[in-house]
This record gives structure tokens, C-alpha cells and sequence, in this order.
């Protein structure tokens, strides 16, 4: 053993292949872009709250102002007061409903499915419309309100209801679906009575997903800028103050202390929830026998009873704003017309918007989806590199946590600044496809991120020991097995760029308004057939981008990989 | 000399824990080394360092006397096979098989033969066009065997390859692993926590324990001549029976003195433990003057199938126990029952002693 002595010890060099090298300065790359496009903008968010309307540092001068402004202060708690009542409301209406989707039997378990889903493909006014025409003024039951009015907090608990509901069912349709059909069992040989079991199986087990649906029904209802713009009339909530300072007063300084103010809350529930999450990790085991629901009348009827008054009262929201847009002159020519469809009449744009949306939801959707894909699969991939894997990681679930109208404004300050190389972008296509990315981006990430995990981590391993280069594997194997993660991706960035408000409505040109912005103007300016109109084109649109969706994964990928079968 | 594979004062630190400690073992052109031991001992990490898939804090790995310390795994030479078979889902047999080949720039028809070539080798001639899915477990191993080999590496390292197998299936493997290994030469580490398989198929064994090695060996001497208690408790069954050292060749256990080969390492008077295999104890036709006879009585009787193992209480010292292995034509000449009062005999030959 001669040679043991002759060998010193000392630090070993390892060197980087030409892979590690290529990733690693994506991964540079990557960072980079993330701070350009979440970073800095909430940066200079942050900045503008400390000057005066000159750029002059005030230090804590505005917060002071807001917080002495009583009226300001008075939106803030009526955002947190309209929040927790519609998550109080929200949160067990979606978990009866979730539980009837994963637990009983249910006739035409699939109808209920998707009807729950329909108010995702709306931009959050259209409940608002909805209500104008059932309860508005001249709405259909006005009579029923007895001298009240719609406009305001009640208003807007009913429409964020409809809005929120099928986020937190979701979610929890996702907690209550694995459960170890064991556990029952158990329970059963041990003999506990039903509701002990509800109680001591049942909501232990939904807990995390009780909690994450809670948090984010109170963070989308506190952040939400549609529904409050149409109905929350004289009821002051942060997200029209927002607005009216910056559109309204162009009160930029103000405006950037109410959006930190909007963040708070947002930023604390999003802390919260992954806290929580990281609590569920190991709550399933591999081994857990999946469990399925045998039927048992009495219940079943029940929950059939729950979900179809449940589904009628989002078809008839949908179904008001539907008949609404195709009625002459509401309420007093009822005969119908294609007229409100005519956007021309009531915006410059006309149909421009829609397509305007088109392009920007398909630009969003690819290049979007790409970016978040290769970043998940770069930030995964890496050796080594901690510092700059964590630093994505950070960035990537930074958008989760920060406000659409927020984000936008940031944007506003950032894009806009005369000293930035960057602020060509301002007013274009490009800057409402690079913001939705951004908004978006932490659900693409982690949708990324989970597809990737599950695919054998060795591959690189081997492809490595057979001297094939890594993006070889990425484009012959990871993308082809990820295909289906790849296309939710997209589909979700198409659906959200098609029915975004917040964010965008700081970011448009004249010639780049998207048709949601369109419908929020349209509606300012009384039409609200038109507005209603074009809200349900956007639907449709998403819906139907979406029904293409299923069928792709159905048949066409069914074809194409038939490698998945056994 | 120099050995095809030589690593040298090989470490590996997770932050404060040392996962390899100074590891330092030299393999041989073509042979079959097995690294042994039990979970966490650090053996698939000491592969990955080879791989250079994990590398190592410190220390030299040189291969074919090249110094691959500090190499990205692409430019080692060497073919990998997980324990997932980490085949790829998507590509069919032959595309799986050919993976590494296309990117050599080798001719489609070249491509072809080789694939053909390897898939016959590894007995799956007909399945190329089929799907890893629609295979068995054992099929796809052979198709991510075939793989490994397609580039004709001079290291095969095989992670656990059989662990993932029904029993009959990880038999059948084993012999032909080994019988492959033997045809094509290649120089192979297999990584494994199951001792039956390194016995059966290694030329030498590497056991670890806690990140180092506890002894080197072929698979006789470790079964025979277990360097330390570890290796002995390991591999294979073994009693243990504590005592007292009382010359270099006498262990007290109990009232009784047993002869053992001479101890030079250890010092009269320390404490020890003197060990025996189950099969070694002997119980048949005793001669008078036979050394280490121990008068038992069998306390338990457990039926193993081809055998019965015993549990003998020593008498007069119901403390010591022991365990035998008595095979059916014994207990059947013998007519041993639980109760049955029995000489046996502890041959000197066979008992190893260790400190304890």
C-alpha cells in the first residue's frame, strides 16, 4: 500500500461537465429573468411607498397619511370583513360539496363535476353582472330585498361565493380523495359511530385541506379587483382603493402603500399555508388502500339534493348574465338581440380586445409554460449549486403570495421608469404577457416541479454513464413522459391570462386591451349587456380550450403514448 | 502492481455526518466485487463516488491508471444499473438498448446488430419492439442490463439490480448475471444488503459497516474466517457466547473452559466472545476424547424445512445457549424431542473468537 502513503490528502476538485456547465448558466439566466419580472418590480413597489409624488425619500410619511386617513383604513377593514364572511360561508359549502364528489355515490358524478368548474372560466365580474340583473335596481327580484340594495357587502359575498367556490372545492376535493380506505375499516371493526368516525378520521384527515381552502378563499376574495369594481358600489375595500388612487388620482405613492397594505394579509396567508403543507407530507402512506364510496340511499339522495341546488345556483348565475347579454333593452324590451355582441358600439376596440386576449392567453400559454417547464426541470436537475437553486425556488412561490393588482402596479413602477433599458416593453403585447407569466408563474412551477419528482430520478444518472448529453434526455424522455403535466400548464395559463383583470388593468395600451379589461370598462360606462356579453365569450373561449384539453388527453395522447399502457 | 480499479483514502461527509471514511480497496481486471453490509453503511454511496455520480470529499479513484478523482460521470468509463432499472418509459426495448449507441454516431445498421446482439445475449430476443412496461420485472432488469453494456463499458456497476424481484425470479437472475459477467470479463461491482447473493455470485466480497470496511475477502473466507463480530453476525447465522479469555487457546464460558485456535491479538484476561456456526456444532458420533463436548438439553425445536433448528440449553448452566442446526435424518436416528438430553461438541477448528 505505498501508493496510500504517496497520496496526499487534499481537497478534491471536481470538474464540471459540459452539461453542468450549460445548466448552471440557464439556472444563472433563469434567476436573472425572475428578478426582472417579480423581483424588481415588487422592489420598486416597495421604494415608491417611501417617496413623495416628486421621488423624493419621505420615509414612513405615507403610511403615516394612509393610516391617518380614516376612510383608507375603513377600506382595509371592510376587505378583511367581506373576506372572513365569504371564507366562513365558502369553506363548508365547498367541503359538503367535495365530500359528495369523493365520498357518497352520486348520479352523474361528472356533470356535477364540471358545472362546479364553470366559474373558473369567468373573469370574477360576471357574478357581479349577474346579480345586477337578479337584484339590481331594475333586476328581476329587487322586490325580495325589501328596499335594500345589492350593491355593496352583500353583493359582493354572494358573487365572491360563486367566484371562490370552486378553488377551495378543488382543494379539498384533492384532501378528502386520498384517504386510506384502511383507516375505515378500523374504525368500523372498532365500533365507532359514524359522526366519531367524521370526527376522528374524516376531518383529521382534511384538516391541512380545510386550512390551505380557508386561506385562499380569504386571500382571493381580500385581492380580488373585478367583483368589488362592479358591485361593491359605496363599500370601500382595498382593491378599488388601489384603483382609484393610481387610475383615479394618480396618486402613485399612495397607491404603492395601499398595494403593500393589500400584500400583508396575502403574504401572511401564503406563509401560513406553507407551513401547513409542509405538515402533510407524510400523512398518506404508498401503501394506503384507496377508498371507495359504496352507495347508501339515504345519504346519497341527500347529497344529490346539496349539489344540484348547489349547480343551479351557479347555471342560474351564468344562465342571468347569458340571457342578460342577449336581451334588447333591459328590463323593459325583453325580446333578444346579438346586438350587445356587437362590442363595437360600446368600445373603441370592438372584438379587437377579444382577440387582443386570444393572442396574449396563447403567448402566455407557450412561452410561459416553456420557461416555468425548463426552469422546474433546470432547478431540479442541477448539481449542486444550492445558493442559486434556492434563489429560484424563492422567486418561483413569490408570485403565489403577491396580489395580481399588486404585481401590476409594480410594473407600472418598475417598467415605467425613464432610467430603465427595459421600459420599451411599456405598453405592449409583450409586458401583459411577461406580467401574466409572472402572476402565474408558482402554480406553473409547482405543477412542473411535482411532474418531475415522480419520473425516475436516475435517468440523468444513466444517460450520463451512456455519454448522452442531458438536454438529449430532456427532449427524448422528460418532456415526452411530462406531456401531460406540460399541457395543464398551459391550459391554466391560457384560462387565467384569458379571465385576468387585476393585474393587466394597470398594464394595457389602447391598441392592447384585453377583453377582460374591456368588460370592466364597458361596464363603467353602463352597458352592461355588452359587458356581460363579452365576459361570456370568455367563458366560452376558455371553456371550450379547456373541453379541448380533455380530449387531447383522452384520445390523442392515448394514441400517441401508448407507452403508458400495459 | 497495479489493479485495474484502484481507490484511495476514499471520504464522504454529509455535513458533520462522514458517510465513507477513508476507504481505500484496489479491484482487480474482470473480477466480481460485491460491496456488503446493511442498510446505511455507505455502499451505494461508495458506488455513486466510483460513478462519480455523488462524488467524494476526499480522496483518488483511479481506473485503468487514470485518475478519474474529480470527473463528470460522461467522461468515466462505466455502465450503471439501478435498482428502478431507470429504464425509460417511453422508448421501446430496442431504443432503450441503443440509447447510449445513437449518440456515437454509429451507423443505423451498426446500431441495429449491436441491439439485436445484446437483446439475444440477455435472453430477450423478441421483445425489442415491446413498451418497458409491458414487461416483466426481470425482463426489464435484462433490457437495462443490455443497456448498461450496449457501449461495452470496462466497469459494469450493478445498484442493488435484483433487490426489486420476486424470489424465484432474483434466483434464476443471479446465475445469469454472474454467468454473463463471466463471458464478457467486464470488471463488476454489484452493490447488495443480501448475503446469499454476494456469496453466490462475487469473487471477492467488500463488507462495510458505518462507512468502512470490515473486511475483504472471497466469499469462502468471509463465511469461514469473519475477521471481526460484525462480519460474523452478518453473513450468515452465528452464536455467541460470552467468556473470558484464559490463555492464548482457552475462553472460560460459564464454569467451562473451551479450546480455541491461539489468540495472539488479544491479551489473557480480557473479555471475549467465542463463536460457532449452527452447522458446525457436532453431534454424531462424538469420539471419548473429543475436545469442547458440552452436555445439553434441547429447549426448542424449530422446523426450518430441510432442517430443524435447535436451541440447546447447556446443563448445569441454563444461561449459555446455543443454537445447532440438526438435519432430519439426526433428530430422526436420534429421536430428539424438546427435553432430549444430548452431548455435542464445539470443534476448536471451527470457533473464532473476538473481543467483546
Amino acid at each position: 500500500m505505498s501508493l496510500a502513503v504517496l497520496t496526499p490528502k487534499i481537497g478534491l476538485r471536481i470538474s464540471l461537465s459540459r452539461d453542468d456547465l450549460m445548466m448552471r448558466g440557464a439556472l444563472v439566466a433563469l434567476v436573472v429573468m425572475l428578478l426582472l419580472i417579480v423581483g424588481l418590480p415588487l422592489w420598486a413597489l416597495l421604494a415608491k411607498g417611501f417617496e413623495d409624488s416628486d421621488g423624493k425619500f419621505v420615509g414612513l410619511a405615507n403610511y403615516v397619511s394612509y393610516f391617518s386617513t380614516p376612510a383608507l383604513v375603513n377600506s382595509a377593514l371592510n376587505s378583511l370583513h367581506v373576506s372572513a364572511v365569504c371564507t366562513l360561508i365558502v369553506v363548508p359549502i365547498s367541503f359538503l360539496y367535495a365530500y359528495a364528489l369523493t365520498r357518497t355515490v352520486l348520479p352523474m358524478r361528472w356533470l356535477f363535476q364540471g358545472v362546479a368548474l364553470i366559474p373558473i372560466f369567468a373573469p370574477s365580474l360576471l357574478p357581479g353582472l349577474a346579480l345586477i340583473y337578479l337584484f339590481g335596481n331594475q333586476g328581476f327580484f329587487k322586490a325580495l330585498l325589501d328596499g335594500g340594495s345589492i350593491y355593496g357587502f352583500d353583493g359582493m359575498v354572494i358573487a365572491q361565493v360563486f367566484y371562490c367556490f370552486p378553488h377551495a372545492t378543488m382543494i379539498l376535493v384533492t384532501a378528502l380523495a386520498t384517504a386510506d380506505a384502511r383507516l375505515y375499516e378500523a374504525a368500523d371493526a372498532l365500533g365507532a359511530s359514524k359522526l366519531r368516525v367524521f370526527f376522528t378520521v374524516t376531518l383529521p384527515g382534511a384538516k391541512y385541506g380545510l386550512i390551505s381552502a380557508a386561506l385562499v378563499v380569504f386571500t382571493m376574495v381580500m385581492t380580488d379587483f373585478g367583483i368589488a369594481k362592479v358591485i361593491a358600489g359605496n363599500f370601500n375595500v382595498l382593491a378599488t382603493d388601489v384603483y382609484k388612487q393610481v387610475i383615479g388620482q394618480q396618486n402613485f405613492s399612495m397607491g404603492a402603500v395601499v398595494g403593500m397594505v393589500l400584500l400583508a394579509p396575502a403574504a401572511l396567508a401564503f406563509v401560513v399555508d406553507r407551513l401547513v403543507q409542509r405538515k402533510q407530507v407524510a400523512l398518506l402512506t404508498a401503501r394506503a388502500v384507496p377508498l371507495i364510496p359504496r352507495p347508501k340511499p339515504g345519504r346519497d339522495a341527500f347529497f344529490t339534493i346539496f349539489c344540484t341546488i348547489v349547480c343551479l345556483w351557479i347555471l342560474t348565475i351564468l344562465g342571468m348574465a347569458a340571457w342578460g347579454s342577449l336581451i334588447k333593452y333591459w328590463p323593459y324590451n325583453l325580446s333578444l338581440t346579438f346586438a350587445n355582441y356587437e362590442f363595437g358600439n360600446f368600445d373603441s376596440n370592438g372584438w379587437g380586445s377579444y382577440f387582443n386576449s386570444l393572442w396574449m392567453a396563447a403567448g402566455a400559454a407557450i412561452v410561459g409554460t416553456a420557461i416555468m417547464f425548463v426552469g422546474a426541470w433546470l432547478n431540479e436537475k442541477t448539481k449542486g449549486f444550492g445558493l442559486v437553486r434556492g434563489l429560484v425556488q424563492l422567486l418561483a412561490f413569490l408570485p403565489m403570495a403577491v396580489p395580481g393588482l399588486v404585481l401590476g402596479l409594480g410594473y407600472i413602477f418598475f417598467f415605467n421608469a425613464p432610467n430603465n433599458p427595459l421600459n420599451f416593453l411599456y405598453a405592449t403585447m409583450a409586458i401583459l404577457v411577461i406580467n401574466t407569466v409572472a402572476h402565474f408563474y408558482t402554480v406553473g412551477h409547482l405543477t412542473a416541479t411535482t411532474a418531475l419528482k415522480q419520473i425516475d430520478p436516475e435517468f440523468e444518472s444513466v444517460s450520463a454513464s451512456l455519454k448522452v448529453p442531458i438536454w438529449k434526455t430532456f427532449g427524448r424522455v422528460t418532456v415526452p413522459i411530462c406531456l401531460p403535466a406540460i399541457l395543464d400548464i398551459a391550459i391554466y395559463l391560457f384560462v387565467n391570462a384569458m379571465t385576468t383583470v387585476s393585474s393587466v388593468i394597470f398594464l394595457y395600451a389602447p391598441d392592447t386591451k384585453l377583453a377582460s379589461v374591456a368588460a370592466v370598462n364597458i361596464e363603467e360606462a353602463g352597458a352592461t349587456a355588452a359587458a356581460a356579453a363579452l365576459c361570456l365569450v370568455i367563458v366560452v373561449t376558455s371553456a371550450a380550450v379547456k373541453a379541448l384539453h380533455l380530449l387531447v388527453d383522452r384520445f390523442l395522447l392515448g394514441r400517441l403514448q401508448a407507452w403508458r399502457r400495459r | 502492481m497495479s489493479h485495474y480499479l484502484e481507490v484511495r483514502n476514499l471520504s464522504k461527509r454529509f455535513g458533520d455526518f462522514s458517510a465513507l471514511g477513508d476507504i481505500s480497496l484496489d479491484i482487480a481486471e474482470g473480477e466480481f466485487v460485491c460491496f456488503l453490509g446493511p442498510s446505511g453503511c455507505g455502499k451505494t454511496t461508495l458506488l455513486r463516488a466510483i460513478a462519480g455520480l455523488d462524488p467524494q470529499t476526499s480522496g483518488t479513484i483511479r481506473q485503468k491508471g487514470r485518475d478519474v478523482s474529480g470527473l463528470p460521470p460522461a467522461q468515466r468509463d462505466f455502465g450503471i444499473v439501478f435498482q428502478s432499472y431507470a429504464l425509460f418509459p417511453n422508448l421501446t426495448v430496442t431504443d432503450n438498448v441503443g440509447y447510449g449507441l445513437v449518440s456515437r454516431r454509429q451507423g443505423r445498421a451498426q446500431i441495429e446488430k449491436r441491439v439485436i446482439e445484446l437483446l439475444a445475449l440477455v435472453g430477450l430476443p423478441d421483445s425489442g419492439s415491446k413498451y418497458p412496461a409491458q414487461l416483466s420485472g426481470g425482463q426489464q432488469q435484462r433490457v437495462a442490463l443490455a443497456r448498461a453494456l450496449a457501449t461495452s463499458p470496462g466497469l459494469l456497476l450493478l445498484d442493488e439490480p435484483l433487490s426489486a424481484l420476486d424470489a424465484r425470479v432474483r434466483l434464476r437472475l443471479r446465475h445469469e448475471i454472474k454467468a454473463l459477467q463471466r463471458t464478457l470479463g467486464v470488471t463488476t461491482i454489484m452493490v447488495t444488503h443480501d448475503q446469499e447473493e454476494a456469496l453466490t455470485m462475487a469473487d471477492r466480497i467488500v463488507v462495510m459497516n458505518h462507512g468502512a470496511i470490515e473486511q475483504v475477502g472471497s466469499p469462502q473466507e468471509i463465511y469461514r474466517q469473519p475477521a471481526t463480530a460484525f462480519v460474523a453476525d452478518f453473513v450468515g447465522s452465528m452464536n455467541f457466547l460470552s467468556g473470558t479469555l484464559e490463555a492464548p487457546e482457552r475462553v472460560k464460558i460459564g464454569g467451562r473452559a473451551f479450546a480455541c485456535p491461539a489468540q495472539d491479538g488479544l491479551a489473557v484476561g480480557t473479555a471475549v466472545r467465542l463463536s460457532i456456526r449452527p452447522e458446525d456444532v457436532r453431534v454424531r458420533d462424538l469420539p471419548a476424547d473429543i475436545q469442547n463436548r458440552v452436555p445439553v438439553d434441547v429447549a426448542e425445536l424449530d422446523f426450518v424445512g430441510a432442517f430443524c433448528r435447535a436451541t440447546l440449553k447447556v446443563q448445569g448452566d441454563g444461561d449459555v445457549a446455543l443454537v445447532a442446526d440438526f438435519s432430519s435424518n439426526l433428530i430422526r436416528d436420534l429421536g430428539v424431542v424438546i427435553g432430549t438430553r444430548l452431548d455435542v461438541a464445539l470443534p476448536p477448528d471451527r470457533v473464532r473468537v473476538y473481543a467483546a
